[in-house]
């Protein structure tokens, strides 16, 4: 149980506080409700360059990892197709620190030329670096265009192309600030060594005063209901054939997500899931094979991924994967199997907690979702899950219509 | 009104005492060593078992790493599936790891299921039996997923860099190859086994909400082991750097990047430039305020990350530099770490940058000693490299009290571009 209070300030800005004097460090924790679904399709990978710009000076202070470091202080950041999130851990001695740094980028950034300039050419070589010059490394850029025709999970975080990020103007990195990176859409959580009421008189003393900016009303284009499977067939310089398919599955918040979570740990998630056992063990068609989905906001993606040994026809590994589902489809799972991805479920949560970190991130996370007590009552949604409703959800989210299947051929 | 300009006052990281939460040691019947620590929120814990089973011991290439990889594929009582259906099944994870000198057996699980889970690790050490088919298995995969690596240039990049500073036939210098993996057998694997797993040196760290009935647990599993506390016979391997020292390696034609490492052989953590090392390295490129990464990446964006380190090694250590950079930048990249290096060389630290290094680390460790894992980790270091059980207060001691003078004579003993190989492989 993660006991934590929570206040709005008047500009809106809302707070999460949770305690744990086990720690000698606090926790900072800002969620900016953007991501890169947020982007015009133009200007995509925004979200994320604005990541790196936010480390390039705020307003009233030039170095914010400097001024961070000095308190003794460590930050990071991430950004998805959902949401932008910073983070920082410093001894709870210093959190004002934290407090003065955050509150003045949320103020307003210093905007300057050359960090525009510089993190352009850093983010060019981070996409070089993840996406370009690694074998499949463009897998996914291929994968969203095909699934997703009208929501903007069709881009990566990264970007659609370079030239998206080498094109962007210093207009263009003011605007996506001022409608975005303001208290009424941020969410705040600090916890570790700090009481409440501590955090609150600082909340108000660094945060209060910065203009609410508008709230950022979300309305984006939805994927029309699919009609027929869609198949790409490519061939690139890669040592082995990879196989990736995928379906399309409701959003986060759909009561259905608890039991697609567990049909991909029943086909996928570790050496005695469905897939490996069946398809690396027994019939070595694949090296290595996962089910997997990304928890997305809006409605995602369940994915099937695998890597064939050499000589295994594709055809031959898809058909192969049809029969398992179909087997899921007709049988459904046992009472012991469902017990088993419960069992894993309850201790991966369990281990995420362990550090104050985590659950900083979770409960800013679920505050989003709308409800930061979710983190302490999602365990029963999935301990409610029944096999019936296992082998129901299975036949109706493995549906051919709404498939999507990529051949990746080694040249 | 508030001044957002003025920094709020900070307490200064050596005002911080640190402490290390001392472990709990106990000696199983077999004279093997548990060390433990009962810390933490959440009802969870963690064994590893560290035997001394790394590459150090092994006669054959991959010998040691596939012995690790496949313990856990079938016992004379359960096949591979049945073995992770088992862990699978409380939630719980069995990893196992091989390094140079150690290959470890690690089990992350909810407190409650540690007395159901121990038999089969217990299995693990006394009825491992290897199958042929599953070597088969592995030999195959790992083929394949090396011909994957292959195409990386960091990944060649890394191999390289270690043969060069201690040569293809030192441990640390070693690196898997079709040919090693197609000979392995079976028979080499189960006589591995038996004399590093089955009667090998093993220790034991515990980390967690511990049960009250860990002892007893530990003794009724593994205290009648025929296994021991130390090692018989010392294995020496001489180190044999080659002799050219700047490679340029063409990998991928079309790449847009190359991977760049420059290293130069450094002691072991015994020695005593060791901890003033640690603070220079820091300084020069050892985290993301370093000198390195304000330069190549913050002012020229040449790479997304540029980062020195030393080696994680018991023996003999080296000091690297490591980064991805833009294909047409990497000579340039180059210069400008051999820049930094003079820098450090010929001109003091200020004492603002020291004070910002100094508190960064403070901070660090403090934020690393957050919770039972990282605290048993830091003793495991301690341990398996036989160092003093003050050697954590002597680094907090170094941190506080290494001046500007000590980091500039380090530099100008280490940091000298003569002494590094130069790799860049694209």
């Amino acid at each position: 149980m993660i006991q934590y209070s929570r206040f709005e300030l008047p500009n809106g800005l809302r707070v999460l506080v949770h305690e744990d004097a086990s720690t000698p460090m606090a926790v900072v924790n800002v969620l900016y409700d953007v991501g890169a679904r947020d982007e015009d399709p133009s200007k995509t990978g925004f979200a994320h360059l604005f990541e790196h710009l936010m480390f390039g000076g705020s307003i009233h202070i030039p170095e914010y990892d400097d001024e961070l470091q000095k308190a003794g202080g460590e930050n990071n950041a991430y950004t998805t197709n959902d949401l932008t999130n910073y983070y920082c851990q410093l001894p709870s001695a210093n959190i004002e620190t934290a407090f003065w740094l955050e509150s003045d980028r949320m103020l307003s950034l210093a905007f300057s030329k050359k960090s525009l300039d510089v993190q352009r050419k850093v983010v060019s070589e981070e996409f070089k670096e993840h996406y370009l010059n690694k074998p499949y490394g463009d897998v996914w850029f291929k994968m969203r265009e095909m699934a997703y025709e009208n929501h903007p999970y069709r881009w990566m975080t990264i970007g659609k192309e370079l030239s998206h990020i080498e094109e962007a103007t210093l207009t263009d990195v003011k605007n996506f600030f001022f409608k975005h990176y303001t208290p009424v859409n941020a969410i705040l959580v600090v916890a570790g060594n700090i009481v409440t009421e501590q955090v609150y008189e600082l909340a108000l003393k660094w945060f209060g005063d910065i203009p609410s900016g508008e709230k950022y009303i979300r309305s984006l284009p939805q994927e029309k209901p699919q009609q027929a499977p869609k198949r790409m067939d490519i061939t690139a310089d890669v040592p082995v054939d990879a196989f990736l398919k995928t379906w399309h599955m409701p959003a986060r918040m759909d009561p259905r997500y608890y039991t697609i979570d567990l049909i991909t740990d029943v086909l996928g998630s570790g050496a005695s899931s469905r897939l490996y056992q069946a398809l690396v063990k027994e019939q070595q068609l694949f090296t290595n094979i996962d089910c997997y989905h990304f928890g997305s906001t809006d409605a995602g993606l369940i994915c099937i991924d695998g890597k064939l040994v050499k000589g295994v026809s594709l055809e031959k590994a898809e058909a192969a994967i049809e029969q398992l589902l179909e087997k899921l489809k007709m049988e459904g799972i046992s009472v012991s199997e469902l017990e088993k991805v419960k069992n894993k479920t309850e201790s991966t949560m369990a281990f995420e907690d362990i550090s104050v970190m985590n659950r900083a991130a979770s409960l800013a996370y679920y505050e989003l979702l709308g409800d930061a007590n979710l983190m302490n009552t999602e365990l029963s949604k999935y301990h409610e899950v029944s096999a019936e409703e296992i082998l129901k959800e299975s036949r109706i989210i493995f549906d051919e219509k709404n498939s999507h299947t990529l051949y990746y051929r080694a040249k | 009104m508030l001044n957002r300009k003025i920094a709020p006052p900070i307490k200064d990281a050596v005002e911080f005492e640190l402490s290390l939460k001392p472990y709990d040691k106990y000696v199983l019947k077999n004279g093997v060593e548990v060390y433990a620590v009962n810390a933490g929120a959440e009802e969870v814990l963690q064994v590893e078992w560290v035997f001394w089973a790394g590459n150090w011991y092994e006669e054959k290439n991959m010998l040691a790493p596939s012995v690790n990889f496949l313990l856990k594929n079938g016992t004379r009582q359960k096949n591979a599936f049945e073995i992770n259906e088992h862990f699978d099944y409380y939630g719980a994870s069995l990893g196992r790891a091989c390094y140079n000198e150690t290959a470890t057996i690690n089990l992350q699980c909810l407190t409650k299921h540690l007395g159901i889970l121990l038999p089969v690790v217990r299995e693990l050490l006394t009825d491992a039996v290897f199958p042929e088919q599953e070597l088969q298995l592995y030999q195959q995969n790992s083929r394949q997923r090396l011909e994957v690596n292959l195409k990386k240039n960091d990944f060649v990049a890394n191999r390289l860099i270690d043969e060069y500073l201690f040569g293809f036939d030192h441990p640390y210098g070693r690196y898997s190859r079709f040919e090693d993996l197609a000979v392995l057998n079976r028979d080499e694997i189960q006589e591995f086994y038996k004399r590093y797993y089955q009667q090998g040196k093993c220790m034991i760290f515990v980390a967690g909400r511990l049960p009250v009935n860990l002892y007893e647990l530990m003794e009724g599993n593994f205290g009648d082991l025929p296994l021991h506390a130390t090692q018989p016979g010392e294995i020496i391997h001489k180190v044999h750097p080659a002799s050219e020292k700047k490679y340029r390696i063409s990998n991928d034609p079309n790449g847009v990047q190359g991977a760049i490492r420059l290293a130069r052989h450094f002691p072991n953590r015994h020695h005593p430039d060791f901890l003033g090392a640690q603070i220079l390295n820091t300084v020069f490129g050892g985290f993301f305020g370093a000198r390195l990464m304000n330069n190549i990446r913050e002012d020229k964006g040449y790479t997304y990350g540029i980062y020195s380190y030393l080696q994680n090694h018991i023996q003999d250590s080296a000091w690297l530099v490591s980064t991805e950079a833009g294909r047409d930048v990497c000579e340039a990249t180059i210069t400008e770490v051999y820049k930094e290096m003079e820098l450090l060389r010929t001109e003091l630290v200020d004492e603002e940058e020291l004070m910002l290094v100094r508190n960064y680390l403070i901070g660090s460790i403090l934020g690393d000693l957050d919770g039972p894992f990282h605290i048993i980790s830091r003793w495991k270091t301690i341990i398996l490299n036989e160092l003093k059980e003050d050697f954590f207060y002597k680094t907090i001691e170094t941190i506080k009290t290494t001046s500007a003078e000590d980091i500039q004579k380090l530099a100008e003993k280490y940091l000298r571009p003569e002494d590094f190989y130069e790799l860049v492989v694209v």
